[in-house]
C-alpha cells in the first residue's frame, strides 16, 4: 500500500514536470521553425532569450520582478477556479487594488512597520470589494460571473483613471510617488541585481501562494469552498451555506488580484498613471493559473515561465535582431504548446479513467 | 518511474546550460566601443506609428546614415516597448549596451528616464516631450501649442459651419497643449465658431477615433483637429469612408505629428481627393538628429531643457498645404510672425486659454 502510494507520487511528479517541458521544448521548436522561415537564426534568437531572462543579475532581477504580479493574478484566478467560479475580472480587481495601494501609500507618513501593511491591506480589501459585488450576484440574483467581472473591468478601468486625474492629481496624469515607508522597493536587492527593479514583493508574493494552498488543503472552510465547487447541491445537502461560500471564494480571490496590484504600486513604479488600456497582467493570470494546473506551487512555477518569457523576449530584438511582432509570435506559440499540453493531459487522464 | 524522473530532469538542466551557454557569448557582444552609438526607446507606439515615435526614428535613422553607421549595437537602434512596465528595463537594456545617447520618446517614459539617469550618472539620455531634471538628461520639447494656434487659423477660416472638432488622446497636460492652441487659434481668427473637445482615453485606438469623428461630422461639424497618434488614424478612415459617400461633401481632417496628407488619400470613381487639409508637424526627427549631433561633436546638452518652437521650425504646418486657400495660407503666416515676435502669446492650457479668450473680447 505505501509503496503503491509512493510510487504514484513519483508518477505524477514526473508527469508534472515531463508534460510542461516538453510542451516548453515543443513550443520553442515550432517557434524556431517559424524564425527559420522568417531568415532569422533560432539559435541566436533563444539564447537572447534566454539572456535575457536569466543572463545576469540585472535579468533576473527583472524576471523576479515580472513574475511578481503574474503569481498573485494567478493564484487568483486559480482559487476561483477551484471553488467552482470563473473570475475574469482580475484585471479589474488589481486596479482598484492598485490605486487603493498607492491612495494609502501616498496619504499618510506612518512607520514602515505599519504604513506598509496597511497599504497592501487596503489592496486586498479594495480587490475583495471589487468581487464581491459579482459574488453577491452570482449568490443571490444567478447573474453570471464571467458577465459581470467582465463590467466590472471597465468600471474600474475609467474609475480609477478619474480618481487619478481628480483626487491624486491636479488634473494631471500620474499621482505622487508614495512615501518610502509604504515602499517595497530596496537599494539591497537593487544593489545586488544591477539597479533593476526587483522588490520585496517575490515574498508576499511566495507567502500568497503557501496561505492559498493552507487555505484550501488543510483547512475545513477550505474543504467547504471546493465542495461547493465540485457540486453546489450535494454541497448545501451536506449542510453548507452555498451563497456564503461563492461570495467568500469571489472576495477571497478579488483579494488576491487586489495584492498583485499593490506589488505594481508599491514595487514596480511607486505610484499609478491613467491608464490608456488594461495591464493584461489579470488575462494573463488566466493562463499562469491554468498552466500552473490551478495548484499554488504550479502557479509559482508557470508564473515563472512567463515572467521570464516576457523580460527575455525585451532581449530578443536587440540581440538577434528578432523583430518584435515575431517575438510576440514565438511567446504566444510557446505559451499555446504548454497551455495545450494542460489538454492533452487532461484527455490522457480521462482516457485512462475510461480504461479503468 | 524514478528513473524517468531523473532522466526529465537531467534533460533539463542539460538544455538549460547549453543554451545559458550560448546566451554568455550573445551577450559579449556588448562590448568593443570606438564609435559613436545611439538607440531610443519607443512607447507601446512602436515605430509605425504614423505618429511621433516613427519621426524619432526617421531622425535616428538619417543620423546613422548621415555618419555611415550600421544598424544594431554600436551603431543606431530602437527598442519597442509592449507595456509601461517595459520602459525602465528597455531604457537599462540600451545603457548595457553601451550606447552613447540614450532617448525615451514620448511623455509617458518621464520616470523611467529620470530614475535609470539617476542609476547611471555617467550615460547621456534624452527624453522627448517633458522635462527631466537631471544634470545628464536633455529634455526635448515643443510648443505644440504654438503650431496648433496655426492649424486652428486654418480650421477657423476653412469651416462653412462654424463646428470644429478637436480629439486628444489623453488628458494630459501634453495634450491640452494642442487643445488650448488650437481653440485660441480659432477664436483668434473666427470667433463665432465652436470647437467640440473629446478625449478618446488612448492613443493606440483606432476604432474609438473613428467612432467619435462619425459622431462630430454627424453632428455638422466640418474640421477636425486630432492630437491622439494612432488612434487618429480612425478619424481619418471615417472621413474616408464619409467622402466615398459623397463625394461632393466638404469635410477635413487636420494631421498632427507628421506630414499627414498620405493618410487622407481617397479614390472615388475615378478621381482622386485628399480629406486631410493640413497636419501640425512635430519635428521630433529634426530634434533627436540636433542632440544626437551635438553629442558626437562633444556638445551633449545635460540638463537642458531644448524647446523647439516656430522659430526653429520645430513645429509648424505641413509643407503640403493644397487643400488650403491661398488668403488662410497669408492669414496663417501673419499670425506665425505675430507669435514669432512675441505680439501674440498662445495660451498653453485652458486656463491660459479662458485668459486669452478674455482678451479677444
Amino acid at each position: 500500500m505505501k509503496l503503491s502510494e509512493l510510487k504514484k507520487f513519483f508518477v505524477s511528479a514526473s508527469s508534472a514536470f515531463v508534460v510542461p517541458v516538453l510542451a516548453v521544448l515543443l513550443g520553442m521548436i515550432v517557434g524556431a521553425v517559424v524564425m527559420i522561415a522568417s531568415g532569422y537564426n533560432p539559435l541566436a534568437g533563444y539564447s537572447s532569450l534566454l539572456y535575457g531572462a536569466f543572463g545576469d543579475p540585472y535579468y533576473i532581477g527583472e524576471t523576479i520582478r515580472q513574475t511578481t504580479p503574474y503569481i498573485l493574478a494567478g493564484l487568483a484566478v486559480a482559487f476561483a477556479f477551484r471553488t467552482g467560479l470563473f473570475n475574469i475580472g482580475v484585471e479589474g480587481q488589481l486596479i482598484v487594488g492598485w490605486l487603493a495601494a498607492v491612495w494609502v501609500g501616498v496619504s499618510f507618513e506612518l512607520p514602515k512597520a505599519i504604513h506598509l501593511p496597511l497599504a497592501i491591506l487596503a489592496a486586498a480589501l479594495a480587490g475583495a470589494l471589487w468581487a464581491f459585488i459579482p459574488g453577491i450576484l452570482k449568490a443571490y440574483l444567478r447573474v453570471h460571473e464571467v458577465i459581470i467581472t467582465i463590467m466590472m473591468n471597465y468600471i474600474a478601468l475609467h474609475m480609477t483613471n478619474a480618481i487619478i486625474r481628480s483626487v491624486l492629481s491636479e488634473e494631471g496624469f500620474k499621482s505622487k510617488q508614495v512615501h518610502e515607508s509604504a515602499s517595497l522597493r530596496s537599494e539591497f536587492l537593487e544593489s545586488i541585481t544591477y539597479h533593476s527593479s526587483v522588490h520585496y514583493g517575490i515574498i508576499i508574493a511566495i507567502i500568497g501562494a503557501v496561505i492559498m494552498w493552507f487555505l484550501l488543503e488543510k483547512t475545513t472552510k477550505g474543504f467547504e469552498l471546493r465542495a461547493v465547487g465540485f457540486n453546489q447541491h450535494a454541497s448545501q445537502y451536506a449542510g453548507m451555506n452555498v451563497k456564503a461560500n461563492i461570495i467568500l471564494s469571489m472576495a477571497i480571490s478579488g483579494a488576491f488580484a487586489g495584492i498583485a496590484g499593490a506589488m505594481e504600486g508599491l514595487g514596480t513604479f511607486g505610484n499609478i498613471s491613467v491608464k490608456a488600456g488594461f495591464t493584461g497582467v489579470g488575462f494573463d493570470g488566466i493562463a499562469v493559473a491554468l498552466i500552473g494546473g490551478n495548484n499554488a506551487f504550479g502557479i509559482l512555477l508557470s508564473a515563472l515561465l512567463f515572467g521570464a518569457l516576457k523580460v527575455g523576449a525585451l532581449e530578443m530584438p536587440s540581440s538577434a535582431g528578432v523583430p518584435t511582432e515575431l517575438v510576440d509570435i514565438i511567446i504566444a506559440l510557446i505559451i499555446f504548446f504548454v497551455a495545450s499540453s494542460y489538454v492533452i493531459r487532461l484527455l490522457l487522464s480521462r482516457l485512462k479513467k475510461g480504461a479503468e | 518511474m524514478k528513473k524517468r524522473f531523473g532522466f526529465a530532469l537531467s534533460l533539463m538542466l542539460a538544455t538549460g546550460m547549453l543554451l545559458s551557454a550560448c546566451g554568455g557569448q550573445g551577450g559579449d557582444n556588448a562590448g568593443g566601443k570606438d564609435t559613436f552609438s545611439v538607440a531610443m526607446v519607443t512607447d507601446v507606439g512602436g515605430i509605425d506609428d504614423k505618429s511621433f515615435n516613427q519621426s524619432a526614428w526617421e531622425g535616428l535613422q538619417k543620423f546613422g546614415k548621415d555618419n555611415g553607421m550600421k544598424k544594431g549595437r554600436g551603431g543606431y537602434d530602437y527598442l519597442q516597448s509592449s507595456s509601461d512596465a517595459d520602459y525602465a528595463t528597455n531604457l537599462n537594456k540600451l545603457v548595457r549596451s553601451d550606447f552613447d545617447v540614450i532617448y525615451g520618446i514620448g511623455y509617458l517614459m518621464g520616470d523611467a528616464v529620470k530614475e535609470v539617469a539617476e542609476q547611471n550618472p555617467k550615460k547621456h539620455f534624452a527624453i522627448v516631450d517633458t522635462v527631466v531634471d537631471e544634470p545628464n538628461v536633455a529634455s526635448i520639447t515643443f510648443k505644440e501649442h504654438e503650431g496648433s494656434f496655426l492649424v486652428g487659423v486654418v480650421a477657423g477660416l476653412t469651416t462653412k459651419t462654424n463646428k470644429i472638432g478637436f480629439i486628444g488622446g489623453m488628458e494630459i497636460p501634453l495634450i491640452e497643449k494642442f487643445e488650448s492652441g488650437f481653440r485660441a487659434g480659432v477664436k483668434a481668427v473666427n470667433p463665432n465658431a465652436k470647437v467640440e473637445v473629446q478625449y478618446a482615453g488612448a492613443f493606440d485606438q483606432a476604432d474609438k477615433g473613428k467612432a467619435i469623428a462619425s459622431s462630430m461630422y454627424a453632428s455638422g461639424i466640418d474640421v477636425i483637429y486630432h492630437a491622439a497618434g494612432g488612434t487618429g488614424n480612425g478619424v481619418f478612415s471615417e472621413a474616408k469612408d464619409l467622402k466615398k459617400k459623397d463625394p461632393n461633401r466638404e469635410i477635413w481632417v487636420i494631421g498632427v505629428d507628421k506630414d499627414q496628407a498620405p493618410e487622407g488619400v481617397v479614390k472615388v470613381d475615378g478621381k482622386t481627393y485628399n480629406v486631410t487639409l493640413t497636419s501640425m508637424v512635430k519635428r521630433v526627427d529634426v530634434a533627436v538628429y540636433d542632440v544626437a549631433k551635438r553629442s558626437k561633436e562633444g556638445d551633449f546638452p545635460g540638463g537642458k531643457t531644448l524647446e523647439y518652437g516656430l522659430p526653429e521650425n520645430g513645429v509648424g504646418i505641413a509643407p503640403t498645404q493644397d487643400n488650403i486657400k491661398p488668403e488662410v495660407l497669408k492669414a496663417v503666416d501673419e499670425w506665425k510672425q505675430k507669435i514669432i515676435k512675441g505680439e501674440v502669446k498662445v495660451p498653453m492650457t485652458r486656463k491660459e486659454y479662458k485668459q486669452f479668450e478674455a482678451s479677444l473680447k
